[in-house]
């Protein structure tokens, strides 16, 4: 996820001190990760660089974090591009799951354990994020969908890899 | 980090409701269950989880006396439902369980508020008062405005909010439910789920709850899998 470009698209809704970007930003999507106050400056001196936002009025006796900064209009060019600009679909073919049931079949272990072990953990982190998602607002229910759509894909995953366990069996120890 | 051999089953509370130990049930030369076991605490949600095939719905009607056992015990406060007659084990079902499935369970030339009030007429209510306590539980449900229309005139998640409203109106003591958003798109089950889960608890009905959607599972309190006709027992690292 670019911070860059998150903060230049909160930017164009007008010009805000380094503070109360941080505090936008974490807000709508820090949920889990808020920004470090020292991350929200060096991204902002490096957009000030690039010529994607400018400084937009000081307040007196002013350190760094009195300063207002704007975007500029290369800065609105470069959020539009971003913006459609599909993101990889990321393809996890490094799993440490994939890895791990391989592993407990190669050494004559019960893979079924690893799978059940993980299929509870998963759920106990769906369980979490869909209690979360009651009490919270529409914003709250379409981050903790994203999450829980992904955790169900890995579950899947794993149902599909139980069914299979005896062929897998063959493949890797044969 | 200490690694403990657990019994997956363990109700998150020791007052048991339902249990069930040692089913075996065969179709002809297909075993459906093979020593599959179950506890449900009172007021708890159980997920009853795993492939298509797997036995969760034999597991399902044998806890709620729709399908007898070829062996094993299923205890409802600690009654044995094979020491009922037929007769007791319906009045049971109609007094203290409700149901919940797919799709289809509504009947069509009743209106909603009908079907809704159905189970109350059968023990006995009189027609007003029926039908009042199913508007309420239909406006619980949020779709009190459909009550007067019939079944097939509704859409999926209305249909099954309807039926969520009929499982409850008798004030279950337990509620079963088979895939009830497997019909549905997830932006519908996810209501229906909601609105099921918000009025068990609310009620203090337990929730026997089959799927094999890990999202809907989601919605329980603990989960119990059954593969290959037998619940697993889990070793879980605490
Ligand atoms: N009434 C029945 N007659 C014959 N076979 C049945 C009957 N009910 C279930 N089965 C078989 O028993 C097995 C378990 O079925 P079921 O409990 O419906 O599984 P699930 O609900 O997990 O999909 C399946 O092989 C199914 O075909
Ligand atoms: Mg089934």
């Amino acid at each position: 996820m670019s911070i860059g470009h998150a903060l230049l698209g909160l930017l164009e809704t007008g010009p805000r001190h380094g503070y109360d970007l941080k505090r936008v930003y974490d807000e709508r999507f820090g949920q889990d990760r808020p920004l470090a106050y020292g991350q929200v400056y060096s991204t902002l001196s490096r957009l000030l660089r690039n010529g994607l936002v400018e400084e937009s009025g000081f307040e007196v006796g002013g350190g760094p974090e009195r300063k207002r900064y704007a975007i500029t209009d290369a800065g609105v060019t470069d959020v539009s591009a971003w913006l459609i600009t599909p993101e990889n679909p990321q393809m996890y073919l490094q799993s440490a799951l994939y890895t791990k049931v391989v592993l407990a079949l190669m050494s004559g272990r019960d893979a079924e354990e690893v799978l059940d072990a993980q299929r509870a953990a998963h759920l106990r982190s769906m369980r979490e994020l869909t209690s979360r998602k009651q009490g919270g607002d529409l914003a709250d229910q379409l981050i903790c969908d994203h999450a829980l759509f992904h955790l169900e894909a890995d579950l899947r995953w794993l149902e599909l890899t139980a069914a299979r366990l005896a062929d897998l069996a063959r493949q890797v120890t044969g | 980090m200490s690694a403990t051999a657990l019994d997956g089953d363990q109700p998150t509370t020791s007052d048991t409701l339902l249990s069930a130990m040692d089913l075996r049930k065969s179709f002809g030369h297909t075993t459906a269950l093979d020593r599959a076991g179950i506890t449900v605490a009172r007021g708890e949600i159980v997920a009853i989880m795993g492939p298509s095939g797997s036995g969760k719905s034999t597991l399902l009607h044998c806890l709620a006396g729709l399908v007898t056992p070829d062996s094993g015990t299923v205890l409802f406060e600690g009654q044995d439902l094979a020491d009922l007659s037929d007769r007791a084990r319906s009045a049971l079902r109609r007094g203290e369980f409700g149901f919940i499935f797919q799709f289809g369970q509504l009947v069509p030339e009743l209106s909603c508020v009908e079907n809704v009030a159905l189970p109350l007429r059968l023990a006995g209510t009189r027609r007003r008062v029926a039908e009042a306590r199913a508007r309420e539980w239909l406006a619980r449900l949020e779709v009190e405005q459909i009550a007067d229309k019939r079944p097939g005139d509704v859409s999926g998640g209305q249909g099954q909010r309807v039926a969520v409203a009929r499982a409850l109106v008798t004030a279950p003591k337990v509620v079963f439910a088979d895939e009830p958003t497997g019909a549905l798109d997830s932006f519908s089950g996810e209501q229906v789920m909601r609105l099921l889960v918000d009025t068990a608890k609310q009620t203090g009905a337990s929730l026997v709850l089959v799927t094999h959607e890990a999202r809907v599972a989601a919605y329980s309190d603990r989960e119990v899998v059954v593969r290959d006709g037998r619940t697993r027992q889990r070793a879980e690292v605490s």
